[in-house]
């Protein structure tokens, strides 16, 4: 009699318990709804406007400085590797002065994709976790927002050579 | 050469709206974008697809990260028609090593000569 | 006398708060509130070599500037009880190392001040301690880089962001009536409350289910109703969680009228671009402190309900993709 009683109750708490966790689910996923319903969107077309501006004039401005050094007799190649050092290593100084964070705020993906995103990424962290000490701050730290470009992009070239090798293109 | 310019902002604006769009549509940090549109370009690359922008836009498809993905692909292929596997190996980082390089010495530099700053908005 | 009522409801007979100290930083000057602040920085640095030194001066003066107010030595403290936003509490704790009472570590991310009022308020109560310092704060600089990116990092602000408030406040609780500017007489300690918002920035939509339930829990224990009272100040729920609150509870049957206020949402002005106000242990703490403090002191305030708000989450547990629990404390403080 007492384990009759004993194994309808725990019966009963199950599913009890099952009809909260369904309440509860219902109850989560109707507060989202409601939650992304209120909250203020960003403007898409100002947003997406900026960044084709910005990163526009970035891409520009290294294609400025590809063509003065062709006519300059710099290699066709060679112009476009140094005009890549070139913008990082200004972005990397724009940063360090702390400029690059305000046209990032308006800016959004338009300075972020281009490859000055990539170096403002690797010296943000590197200029912030300084007081850590050069070795475990600013030598560790200098990765954790650009070190998984360089990791993933190193994996992804290494898998597409093999494949390449493996089926003779 | 101006109109070489006019094609970079075009293309370069293009691919950064498109990242924008992303961003707006998915709330994905900095960090995912920029792996994205590396992985992206990369890809494209695989295919001999990004190679042809970069020839006819320059600067506009070359100075987004995903023309990083397309040299470090290109790098990694070149690799291996010199010298096999080995070249799959350490072809990919060779041909980006000028831009990684410049990111750090001169991240280093900046971190000695510059403190963070509090932001006012 | 009843020590407690309903389910969760604590009843204080002899909580007294003496006097309060707030400090604030410079971006908290320029906002609505920055008359009312005790001492404002120049420089979120305060003359110290990191963010995270600052943090811990600015406790320390805090503490210093409370005592000063009240005609105080440290001596006369029992216990400190307090916390911030730092990993393992530790601008507080550092901060501790320059006294000698009793220190109670607390965290409830940015409702912290108000707990530590609850747990003050029972020691002060219970008789266990005459009196003690209830502490409390963050720090812009060093909370970014904790919680989000490098302060560097160019990243545009989604609309739903909150701006981490810059600041200390510091209360005495005694048992002792004489000079006591209101008193502590009831509270709830809140519970968990999870409703699955993932999205960290949008903090104020993912308390403010925490807070609704613990002012709803307040009043069906205690009976009372929304026009027994001059405000209800939640901590840091913003412009958005403050709506959100508000709909939710009227929902359930509760009308805030015009008596629902954010000491978060109070802090800055439009023009600063704070989108949703303020965030972090800072906001209750320095507008209890300044603001509710000097209108009981004119006697204009009867009785309000201070709910601390707080998201109790990591950036490590947001990375593995957890929703944000969260957590309010509600205090109900009286004139005397």
């Amino acid at each position: 009699m007492s384990q009759n009683f004993e194994q309808k109750d725990t019966k009963l708490i199950e599913e009890q318990s099952k009809i909260r966790s369904f309440k509860n689910q219902k109850k989560k996923t109707l507060y989202m709804d409601y939650v992304f319903e209120v909250s203020p969107k960003s403007s898409h077309v100002k947003n997406m406007f900026w960044a084709y501006v910005i990163g526009g004039l970035i891409c520009a401005f290294g294609q400025v400085i590809i063509d003065l050094l062709v006519q300059n007799g710099v290699e066709d190649k060679v112009a476009s590797v140094f005009a890549s050092c070139i913008l990082v290593a200004l972005a990397a100084c724009a940063t360090g002065l702390g400029v690059y964070d305000k046209l990032g705020r308006f800016a959004g993906a338009g300075s972020t994709v281009p490859i000055t995103g990539f170096s403002n990424a690797m010296v943000a962290p590197a200029i912030e976790f300084r007081s850590e000490g050069m070795i475990y701050g600013l030598g560790a730290k200098m990765f954790t927002v650009a070190g998984p470009v360089v990791v993933n992009g190193v994996m992804i070239s290494f898998v597409i050579a093999v494949f390449h090798l493996v089926l003779g293109v | 050469m101006l109109i070489n310019i006019a094609k970079a902002f075009l293309m370069g604006g293009f691919i950064c709206m498109l990242g924008q769009i992303v961003i707006n549509l998915t709330h994905l940090t900095n960090g995912k974008i920029l792996v994205m549109f590396l992985i992206l370009g990369a890809v494209l690359q695989a295919f001999d697809l990004y190679q042809p922008l970069v020839d006819t836009f320059g600067a506009g498809a070359s100075v987004p990260i995903s023309g990083f993905g397309c040299s470090l692909v290109n790098g990694a292929l070149d690799g291996i028609r010199a010298e096999g596997f080995f070249g799959a190996i350490k072809g990919g980082l060779q041909a980006t090593a000028p831009g990684i390089a410049t990111a750090i010495i001169f991240g280093y530099i900046n971190a000695i000569l510059f403190k963070p700053r509090t932001k006012k908005k | 006398m009843q020590k407690r009522v309903g389910k969760q409801t604590f009843v204080f007979e002899n909580a007294f708060v003496r006097q309060g100290f707030a400090i604030a930083g410079p971006k908290e000057k320029h906002g609505l509130l920055g008359d009312c602040f005790d001492f404002c920085l120049q420089d979120d640095k305060f003359g110290e070599k990191s963010f995270e030194k600052a943090e811990c001066k600015m406790f320390k003066f805090a503490i210093d500037g409370v005592l000063n107010k009240a005609n105080l030595q440290p001596q006369n403290i029992d216990t400190m009880l307090g916390g911030d936003l730092l990993n393992q509490i530790v601008s507080v704790s550092f901060a501790m190392r320059a006294y000698d009472s009793s220190f109670l570590g607390l965290y409830n991310a940015c409702g912290t001040f108000a707990e530590s009022l609850l747990v003050g308020s029972c020691l002060v109560d219970g008789g266990y301690k005459n009196k003690v310092v209830c502490i409390s704060g963050s720090h812009f600089s060093t909370a970014e880089r904790q919680y989000r990116y490098p302060l560097e990092l160019g990243v545009l602000r989604s609309p739903v962001t909150q701006w981490t408030a810059t600041g200390a406040g510091a209360s005495i609780l005694t048992n002792e009536s004489d000079n006591a500017i209101c008193k502590i007489t009831k509270g709830v300690a809140g519970r968990v409350i999870d409703l699955g918002i993932k999205d960290v920035n949008n903090m104020g939509a993912a308390m403010a289910p925490a807070a609704c339930d613990t002012i709803l829990q307040f009043f069906e224990d205690t009976k009372a109703k929304v026009d027994d009272y001059d405000g209800i100040f939640t901590g840091d729920l913003g412009k958005l969680g403050r709506q959100i609150l508000f709909d939710f509870a009227k929902d359930r049957g509760i009308d805030f009228k015009d008596k629902l206020f954010d000491c978060g949402a109070m802090l800055y002005k439009q023009k600063q671009q704070t989108f949703q106000g303020g965030s972090g242990a800072a906001c209750s703490a320095i507008v209890f402190n300044s603001y509710i403090l000097n209108k009981f002191k004119q006697k204009k305030y009867k009785k309000i309900l201070l709910v601390g708000t707080g998201a109790l989450l990591s950036p490590l547990t947001s990375f593995q993709g957890e929703s944000v629990p969260c957590i309010a404390h509600c205090l109900e403080v009286c004139s005397c």
